[in-house]
């Protein structure tokens, strides 16, 4: 999908057709964007929304120059960048600050950089402090800071250089919630200065809210490997109200689009889903089980972000929850709303035991790899197989981390499922009834050798 | 409490990047340089008559001092040199993909080189390069000194280059820094408390070869630089007990002193540049850092220098901006892979060829199977020394590691002993083996424990001091007894350590053999049997192709039993008995 270009404005930073796979350890390649095109404006906020994994973080660096495109290209003002882009300063999630640095050295690294004469660098960075409201702390180490007061001077840095892009990688996530609203309200306000140099914002975040509230446009990655899904425009009036139904219609159509079936991968996808084709999402099993019990709280139906919301989780923290429980069936999605099945329900209200054996049910039929696992461990002989046959087997669709990830997920569920039992020292799994079977043997003869040398 | 760091010279063995194949080629590579060093200083037997050096020092007590500092400013001129090499090098490594595939592996190999077979190897370069005067003695006992410290360093600072935080390695590209601004704003800082501790470990390691280093006896002749270490080969030679006490006493008081005046104010300092929010609890402190903060020295010092650094500033930024170019012609660099390649890898068959000429025209091949043989006697050595070590020590460390207050006492002690050159004391044990007549075969082994045992004890302490208290009050409130609590904590909990303490004193051992299996008192000299002793006397005798095959199968061995025994020893301590 191509975001399409808003006539008559000009183009800052152009991205054609940006793919980017990376070589993974074991010789396998790991594509990361796929085919993605946009354009920065003048005089507009960009926002890229995503979950992680949909590469929102490698586009913005391949935007600002910091990685290489593995095919398309990016141009600054029609020039081809081979280099750091010359007109982009970026806000860190992390900060980035040089912690040896006060946080005057700071805010003229940039400066000194560019060569700027020694008083007219002082001045500057002066002003940039005073503007973020950091005056008193020139002197202060990054350390001695707040995490809100170490963002002030990641923007300080960035815009004292008056870049004409100004580019954000989740700046506001590592703060807490107060302080986030707070510099979130102060860059909204300095935006909207008519003298502020910087001409365009584009920043990566997987909080819809933040989105909507900053952006005039969202463009909504998808995963595996990352592209556009949608492209949002956001015509609110600033300054925008969160209250009002506008905002949460915007969002809710927003959770929509992240949450929903994203037809371009499952074009993609096989007829028959396989341990390849349908990854295991990062969750565990006592994470489910929470997820279901709040819902169940719930009268058994949840507004997902008002969920994220109760329990201050990032979308992020909660999608793979949600994309586990409706993989196994233990809840339906609709939108933004998520429904207590009738497994759920029964997994929930069930003793231990008796959940264990409805967990295993469900994972065999509805998990992939560990349907894959158990039916390779009753097909051997033994019931034994190494964890480096599924290792092999994952490799071909996974980089190695994800394989080891992928594995560590189906062990975890099929070890609570007591479908199989894994040993780490040997890398064996062994299907339970054996290693059940195998264990009642061994105490039996153990208890019979007692029973021998007993006088 | 802190947890106290591992004391290692060797840690960069453990974690080597490179493959056994390079490890090879590079050996080789290694073995060839050394070969033509021999080559340029073959004419050599005319400018060494020349050297005013005397073969000794007086003992008289009065010169000491001058002595001792004499012997301190070698070991610092051998520091700044490091220093200096670590930048080039290290950044070099880092940051060119071609010279990383050469310098990485020939770093690995050259750790492993005997740093007194360097020795032996440049001497007669050293002497050649200032004929007539005692400097070439001198730069030889600097060069020692270096080689004992820079591998590990260079490695240190490598390390932290390669490691460095992803987003502060782009808000440098991001800020367009230039290639001198991003190297002392962000590479060295961020370097700087690994290079600290690894210069501080390592100088501790050097005093050892700063003593066997100013007393050179190469090619029929024995040279004496003024210094601590030739006044003790002098006071032995002499056999005068009173005088070398007293050098006991001067060196325990430097190594001390150069502590408490140096190290411990700059690793206090060096706490500026810890990343992270993390503010250690036992903050280094350092009364001499607190003195100087206090004074206005600095501050003035430092705006005579502003300049200066302004003026380094402007000349350096036509090398360009601290970025690296998006596009690659991934053909043109194939190619010039290739290229690289086969140059590299016929100048090492090149040399080698003529190296095995020059060996097998001066000494004959055999030779190789000769010093291996004699190795194996080293080797033997090396490992009774390791066990008897492991016995003694693992006990009596993790005793002490497991209490604060012990721990809190012993280990500057320890560390101290650790730094302490052990072959001042040779002299002493060399007078009890003669009176025992006990055969310096056994006795060698005492010698070069002397100075490796300590790493043993060090970082067991150190690993012992690191078990969690809750692990310790668990094992308790289960009852374990002693056999259970050693079996399931605190062995798998110190294995780490004792590997890495391992692995540091079986290097200090096969060191120190080279001057552990020749030793003397009076006119008395027992010789054992062993590789370090085939080194010693070749050198001595000037029979350099003896010496390069003796230092060649030495580093050979140490290679091959760091990659055969440590590092899987390591790596399975990495993957399976660590405490994170």
């Amino acid at each position: 999908m191509t975001a399409s270009p808003a006539p008559g404005r000009t183009a800052l930073i152009e991205a054609e057709h940006l793919s980017k796979s990376f070589p993974a350890a074991d010789g396998s390649v790991l594509h990361v964007l796929d085919d993605v095109t946009l354009t920065l404006h003048e005089g507009e906020v960009v926002a890229l929304l995503g979950k992680s994994g949909s590469g929102k973080s490698t586009l913005l660096r391949t935007l600002a120059g910091l990685i290489a495109p593995s095919s398309g290209e990016v141009r600054y003002r029609g020039a081809p960048l081979n280099g750091a882009n010359p007109g982009a300063a970026m806000v860190f999630q992390s900060f980035a600050l040089m912690p040896w640095l006060t946080v005057q050295d700071n805010v003229e690294l940039g400066l000194r950089a560019a060569g700027v004469p020694d008083k007219q660098r002082r001045q500057r960075a002066l002003d940039a402090i005073d503007q973020i409201g950091l005056d008193g702390f020139e002197t202060a180490y990054p350390r001695e800071l707040s995490g809100g007061m170490r963002q002030r001077v990641g923007f300080a840095r960035a815009l004292v250089l008056q870049p004409d892009v100004l580019m954000m990688d989740e700046p506001f996530s590592a703060l807490d919630v107060l302080t986030s609203e707070n510099l979130r309200g102060e860059l909204i306000s300095l935006w909207a200065r008519p003298d502020f140099p910087t001409k365009s914002i584009c920043i990566v975040t997987h909080n819809i809210e933040e989105a909507v509230l900053l952006a005039d446009r969202v463009l909504v990655l998808g995963s595996g490997p990352g592209h556009i899904k949608a492209e949002v425009p956001i015509l609110l009036p600033r300054p925008r109200d969160r209250r009002s139904p506008t905002f949460d219609a915007a969002v809710d159509r927003l959770y929509a689009i992240l949450t929903g079936r994203d037809e371009r991968s499952a074009a993609e996808r096989a007829a028959v889903p396989g341990p390849l084709t349908h990854p295991l999402p990062d969750a565990s099993v006592g994470g489910l089980a929470g997820l279901v019990e709040i819902v169940y709280a719930h009268h058994g139906q949840a507004d997902l972000p008002d969920l994220a919301d109760e329990l201050s989780f990032h979308v992020d923290d909660l999608l793979p929850l949600v994309d586990a429980a409706r993989m196994l069936g233990l809840l339906d999605i609709d939108g933004a709303q998520a429904f207590l099945t009738d497994t759920g329900r029964a997994w929930y209200t069930a003793d231990i035991q008796r959940s264990k054996e409805v967990f295993a049910t469900l994972a065999v039929e509805h998990a992939p790899l560990v349907a894959t696992i158990v039916t390779a461990l009753e097909n051997s002989d033994g019931g034994a197989l190494r964890d480096d046959f599924f290792r092999d087997l994952l490799r071909r669709g996974y980089n190695a981390d994800d394989t080891e990830k992928q594995l560590d997920i189906a062990i975890d569920w099929g070890r609570y499922g007591e479908l199989f039992d894994y040993d780490a020292n040997t890398g064996e799994l062994v299907l339970s009834e054996i290693a059940a079977a195998l264990s009642a043997m061994l105490i039996s003869r153990d208890t019979d050798n007692d029973g021998g040398q007993a006088p | 409490m802190a947890t106290p760091r591992p004391f290692t010279s060797q840690g960069s063995s453990l974690r080597a990047r490179s493959h056994i194949a390079a490890d090879a080629v590079v050996l080789l590579g290694v073995a060839v340089l050394f070969w033509l060093v021999i080559q340029l200083s073959h004419g050599i037997t005319a400018p060494f008559d020349q050297v005013t050096a005397p073969s000794t020092v007086s003992t008289d007590p009065a010169n000491l001092p001058y002595y001792a500092a004499r012997s301190l400013l070698r070991m610092f001129a051998a520091l700044a040199v490091s220093v200096l090499f670590t930048f080039v090098y290290a950044t070099a490594a880092a940051r060119s993909r071609r010279a990383e595939k050469v310098l990485l592996p020939t770093l690995d190999v050259l750790q492993a080189v005997p740093v007194l077979g360097f020795l032996s190897i440049t001497l007669s370069v050293w002497l050649l390069l200032f004929p007539g005067t005692a400097l070439g003695v001198e730069f030889a006992s600097i060069f020692a000194i270096f080689t004992s410290q820079v591998w590990n360093m260079t490695f240190a600072f490598y390390q932290s280059l390669i490691t460095q935080p992803r987003d502060l390695d782009e808000a440098a590209r991001l800020l367009r820094l230039t290639k001198w601004q991003r190297f002392w704003k962000l590479d060295v800082p961020y370097g700087t408390i690994p290079l600290v501790w690894n210069g501080m470990m390592s100088f501790g390691g050097g005093w050892f070869f700063l003593i066997a280093s100013e007393v050179i006896s190469v090619n029929n002749r024995v040279y004496a630089l003024p210094g601590i270490g030739s006044y003790v080969a002098a006071a032995s030679q002499n056999e005068e007990i009173g005088r070398l006490l007293l050098a006991i006493g001067v060196m325990i008081v430097m190594v001390i002193g150069v502590n408490f005046l140096f190290w411990r104010p700059l690793t206090a300092w060096a706490e500026r540049f810890r990343t992270g929010d993390t503010v250690t609890v036992e903050q280094q402190r350092s009364i001499m850092l607190d003195l100087l903060r206090r004074s206005v020295i600095p501050a003035v010092i430092a705006r005579v220098l502003r300049p200066v650094g302004v003026g380094l500033e402007r000349i350096t930024r036509p090398l360009g901006r601290s970025d690296r170019p998006l596009r690659v012609n991934p053909t043109r660099r194939r190619i010039g892979d290739i290229v690289f390649t086969v140059i590299v890898c016929a100048l090492i068959g090149l040399g080698l060829v003529r190296m095995l000429g020059y060996i097998s025209d001066n000494v004959g091949l055999d030779q190789f199977a000769v010093a291996a043989g004699l190795g194996l006697a080293t080797f033997a050595r090396v490992l009774v020394l390791l066990i008897a070590g492991t016995l003694i020590w693992v006990p009596i460390g993790v005793w002490i590691g497991l209490s604060p207050k012990v721990t809190r006492f012993a280990q500057p002690v320890v560390q101290v002993l650790a730094s302490f050159p052990a072959n001042f004391l040779f002299p002493f044990v060399t007078l009890l083996l003669i009176q025992t007549g006990v055969s310096l075969n056994i006795g060698g082994i005492f010698l070069m424990a002397l100075g490796a045992q300590w790493y043993i004890l060090f970082n067991v302490i150190a690993g012992a001091a690191a078990i969690p208290n809750d692990l310790r009050e668990a094992a308790i409130n289960l009852r374990l007894g002693r056999y259970h609590t050693w079996r399931y904590l605190y062995g798998p909990a110190i294995f780490a350590s004792w590997v890495t303490g391992g692995i540091t004193a079986a290097g200090g051992a096969w060191n120190a053999s080279i001057v552990a299996e020749v030793v003397s008192y009076g006119d008395q000299t027992l010789t054992a049997t062993g590789l370090g002793a085939y080194i010693a006397s070749s050198t001595a005798d000037g029979e350099f192709a003896k010496t390069l095959v003796g230092v060649t199968v030495m580093s050979l061995f140490v290679v091959g039993l760091n990659r055969l025994f440590w590092r899987p020893l390591y790596g399975f301590a990495e993957r399976r008995l660590s405490l994170t």
